[in-house]
């Protein structure tokens, strides 16, 4: 009763009190600048090298307001708009879809290892894309959008399916979640090389991209893209204060107001579809979705609010400078940019497996 | 102004009851501490309560109304719970969590406005956690953190206030501080107070009425003068128990 009574005087009253506001800029200004520059030297690099700096002219010049002389060959305007921006635009979105859709699952799990390609989202979304280009290859646009829309719903099969299997009593224990998640995996991905080997043409194309080739081209992925992220990336960005509530257990949420049920549906069911959508055009991409929100939380702290825009946007960032590495360290040959997350990755993986008991920053 | 009312409830996980047929009323301003051995469903008790477990017969209801027919956020504007052991997300802030009270108020999209600010702030100011608001709660002592609990749940702006052994682990003085602080919130803001505690000296001395459970039932309810007898101890503990006068409070003070 001493501390209660004594601390009137101490002063500490609601109206002195310092208050704690999450706006503090310097997380975007990393974020977003991480972003800018691995989009100028991934448009920069490649068979035909543009010094950076003229990327950078070269899309300041698109601005109205600058004059800015064009003293670079008209060659170059082909590649950057043709070629180059919208190969960048591709893996910028895919990275940023699946930092943020890794993001969202953490959250809901409660799990620091959850995400797309571990918990079999993502071979769940293979197995439904595959499914709907073995029946017809569309390259038109309209044929595009309708490959997330199956990835989607193989994508939530999937997870449906993890989550039934995981979960134990009323909790969804991280061993049971990572088990059940590499055996629906490894069955989604057996079907999905079936389906492959059946449509043997097709082969070499699909292997390509199930390993992240990103081998379509043009700016119709990029677009068909949009529609699904614009509405599952809305969605979960808004989201991030309920998820925080939920960091407390099904049963402490539900006794301070959250309708548990509902709000987890409703993660399900957008995260899937930004993940879904991230693998109809990239193919499986294993580990971003993992190691991006686990650096945005390291860096920047555990609230949701914050932690699902900074991954995505940081997520962009990752990938491409996978994406580079992929491009550059045996050129002129290109790895599949799947290979490089999973080789950098999957001892990242297994770092935090090691170290899950006693995590501070969860 | 609360009133509780636990109506014949019979509750359990799955086939096997774990309490049958409790009958309990608690008023506005009235703590009722819940005693008995360990096992013997306080917790249960509870969850069923605070309306995250379902009793298989009987209601429990809340000025009348049904807890199991009221949405968690209309729930959880009357009753805030303090949980035993519970996770606590390590990482976040005193404040962030403290906040997290003013959830049943807020839409899924909305901001805590200045009001929740405010009510959280004097939330903290109530629990002596002021000073702390910026700390890690994974950093806090075992005191502090049960502090911050309370303080969330003191932000829901709750008529009843559930507490699940709010003093476990904890050393004299901050069981003393945390019980004053509850029995203050009972007398002067008028909460309607369930507490369980297996400490029989620690309810002798801050609860106005005494549930002794035992089997599964209540055995009986009362002032803890009537509840804390060494005839009715002895038989629900198995042990012989002393039962004297606290030398300072006059209450009933338990020996073993």
């Amino acid at each position: 009763m001493d501390e209660m009574s004594k601390v009137p005087s101490k002063k500490i009253t609601a109206e002195v009190q310092p208050r704690v506001r999450v706006s503090t800029l310097t997380p975007w200004l990393w974020a977003v600048g991480a972003l800018v520059v691995m989009i100028v030297l991934s448009a920069a690099i490649g068979p035909v090298a543009i010094p950076p700096l003229v990327v950078v002219k070269m899309l300041l010049s698109r601005l109205p307001t600058l004059n800015i002389n064009v003293d670079w060959p008209s060659m170059f305007d082909t590649i950057l708009y043709q070629i180059r921006l919208p190969q960048t635009a591709l893996i910028a979105l895919t990275g940023m879809a699946l930092g943020g859709s890794g993001a969202a699952y953490q959250g809901l799990f409660r799990n620091p290892l959850a995400d797309p390609y571990i918990i079999g989202v993502a071979s769940g979304a293979g197995l439904g894309a595959v499914l709907a280009m073995s029946a017809h290859w569309p390259t038109t646009l309209l044929g595009m959008v309708t490959i997330p829309a199956a990835a989607f719903i193989g994508a939530l099969i999937t997870v449906a399916v993890v989550y039934f299997l995981a979960r134990v009593g009323r909790s969804t224990p991280i061993t049971t979640l990572i088990l059940s998640g590499v055996a629906v995996s490894a069955f989604t991905s057996a079907l999905t090389s079936l389906l492959m080997l059946l449509s043997t043409d097709q082969l070499h194309r699909a292997i390509t991209w199930l390993l992240g080739g990103f081998s379509l081209g043009g700016w119709e992925p990029v677009l068909a893209m949009l529609p699904y992220l614009g509405i599952g990336m809305g969605a979960l960005f808004v989201l991030g204060r309920p998820l925080n509530v939920l960091q407390f257990g099904d049963d402490q949420a539900t006794q301070l107001g959250l309708n548990v049920e509902r709000l987890k549906t409703v993660v399900i069911v957008t995260s899937s579809l930004v993940a879904a959508t991230a693998v109809s055009f990239s193919g499986i991409i294993g580990f971003v979705g993992l190691v991006v929100p686990h650096l945005a939380r390291l860096l920047w702290g555990p609230d949701y609010r914050r932690l699902i825009p900074l991954a995505t946007i940081f997520g962009g960032a990752v990938l491409l400078a996978a994406d580079i590495v992929a491009r550059t360290i045996l050129s002129p040959r290109e790895l599949p940019v799947g290979v490089v997350t999973a080789v950098l990755g999957a001892p990242f993986f297994l770092w935090l497996l090691r170290r899950a008991k006693n995590v501070r920053f969860w | 102004m609360v009133e509780l009312q636990i109506s014949n409830a019979t509750i359990g996980y799955g086939k096997v009851p774990v309490l049958r047929e409790i009958s309990l009323t608690v008023a506005p301003g009235e703590v009722l501490g819940i005693v008995g051995p360990n096992g013997v469903g306080k917790s249960t008790l509870i969850k069923a309560t605070s309306g995250i477990l379902t009793p298989d017969a009987g209601k429990i209801l809340i000025d009348g109304h049904d807890v199991c027919q009221l949405s968690p956020p209309e729930r959880a504007r009357v009753m805030a719970v303090v949980p035993q052991a519970a996770q606590l997300p390590e990482a976040f802030t005193v404040q962030d969590v403290v906040l997290m009270g003013r959830t049943p108020y807020l839409g899924w999209l909305d901001r805590e406005s200045e009001t929740d600010y405010e009510i959280a702030s004097e939330a903290m100011t109530r629990t002596t956690i002021s000073h702390l608001y910026n700390r890690h709660v994974g950093e806090l002592s075992g005191g502090e953190q049960q502090r911050v609990f309370i303080a969330r749940a003191l932000a829901q702006t709750p008529s009843i206030l559930l507490l699940d052994e709010p003093t476990a682990h904890l050393d004299l003085r901050h069981q003393d501080d945390i019980l004053n602080l509850v029995r203050s919130l009972a007398v002067e803001n008028g909460l309607t107070v369930v507490i369980t505690l297996h400490d029989l000296n620690l309810v002798a001395r801050f609860a106005d009425r005494v549930a002794l459970l035992s089997n599964g039932r209540v055995r009986s309810v009362g002032t803890p003068e009537q509840v804390l007898t060494p005839e009715e101890l002895a038989t629900v503990y198995g042990i012989n128990i002393h039962v004297t006068s606290h030398p300072i409070h006059g209450t009933p003070l338990v020996l073993s």
